[in-house]
């Protein structure tokens, strides 16, 4: 009963105008604190979209990071790379609050060791990746088309080969770059088990 | 008299050892010799002491054109690049387009049949252990010049000899 009269009474400040501070305070205080805040929500965000943050953790740096370096997207002729969020995290702002809101269960996984050895991680491998398989399934390989453009390639610079599937599959929207493209970047699990 | 008999001995024994000393000498001059002009013989061709730069790495030939086999046995080459490509225990890189499963799809020529069979030449669903490594026999190529010239004759050729 306390309770309700608590919030009752703040309910009442908050519907009444102000008695003390100026209206200009109030607006202007607002915003800038909507500054802060929203700077420093976005700022913090953004922290944890970096390589840095992905390899600060040893479940990331001896598996998947280690496996990543000897891969084309890590080192290459002309030097432009992948980081980890350039293919995991999706560019798309909402897209994106949704995927760390789904990192929270890594959190979870960091703190009661769901891989923290490697053959933890080996055992579960198949698992997560199949959750990223999922994932570019279903948004059509989004986060690889961020820089591979479809539009912008160029057949006649690709092998026959590679020409070939991609007017025949990928053009055609038959296939999407991830049914092909699997254990590009990291090893792949035991495929025996996908069928 | 004894210390004699043993002098006596001794002398013919240590001839012996010159002579064969300088024999062996003798015959390493020419192979040292050689070993210097060959280059095939070893691939530093430097003072070890000394840094030599590496050779220019060879570029994998990427045009998907097969090539002739130089007699019927010879496992086909490889026309692309095969970078990172994993052969191993948990997936065969190779299979998911040269699988007799995957070929209608890829386009790509199907492993042979002998890839099926065991050791009693039976046929089986999957490739056989002993062939799942295909890196043992089949290799990309590069545009690297040969070492030495290749004096190979196929058998056409020589039949026509």
């Amino acid at each position: 009963m306390s309770l309700f009269r608590i919030l009752k009474s703040y309910w009442e400040t908050l519907t009444r105008p102000s008695r003390y501070f100026s209206l200009a305070f109030l607006t202007m205080g607002g915003f800038i604190a909507g500054i802060i805040f929203w700077g420093g929500f976005n700022t913090a965000l953004e922290i944890t979209n970096t390589e840095k943050f992905c390899i600060s953790c040893h479940e990331m740096r001896d598996n998947v990071y280690a496996e990543l370096k000897s891969t084309i997207h890590y080192t290459n002729r002309s030097g432009v790379r992948a980081t980890c969020p350039d293919c995991h995290v999706p560019h798309n702002w909402t897209d994106k609050i949704a995927r760390k809101m789904q990192a929270s269960k890594e959190v979870w996984g960091k703190i009661f060791g769901t891989i923290s050895t490697r053959e933890k991680f080996l055992e579960k491998r198949f698992e997560l990746a199949s959750h990223e398989w999922e994932r570019l399934e279903a948004n059509d390989s989004l986060e690889c088309r961020n820089c591979h453009d479809f539009t912008y390639m160029d057949f006649t610079q690709q092998s026959p080969r590679a020409a070939d599937h991609h007017a025949r599959l990928l053009a055609t929207g038959e296939k999407t770059c991830i049914d092909c493209h699997k254990g590009i970047a990291h090893q792949l699990p035991d495929m025996a088990q996908k069928n | 008299m004894r210390s004699q008999n043993r002098q006596g001995l001794m002398k013919p024994v240590r001839h012996a050892a010159f002579l064969l000393a300088l024999i062996v000498t003798a015959s390493m001059v020419p192979a040292l010799v050689s070993f210097a002009e060959d280059p095939t013989a070893t691939l530093r061709e430097a003072e070890i002491s000394v840094n030599k730069e590496a050779p220019r790495m060879g570029r994998i030939t990427n045009n998907d054109l097969r090539q002739a086999r130089n007699y019927p046995e010879q496992p086909p080459l490889i026309p692309h690049k095969i970078r990172g490509y994993q052969v191993d225990k948990n997936s065969n890189r190779c299979l998911t387009c040269h699988s007799r499963s995957a070929v209608e799809q890829s386009q790509a020529p199907m492993i042979s049949v002998t890839h099926y069979m065991d050791r009693d030449n039976q046929v089986r669903a999957t490739v056989s252990a002993r062939r799942y490594f295909c890196n043992q026999c089949h290799v990309p190529q590069t545009d690297a010049k040969p070492l030495v010239e290749n004096t190979f004759v196929d058998v056409d050729t020589l039949l026509n000899r």
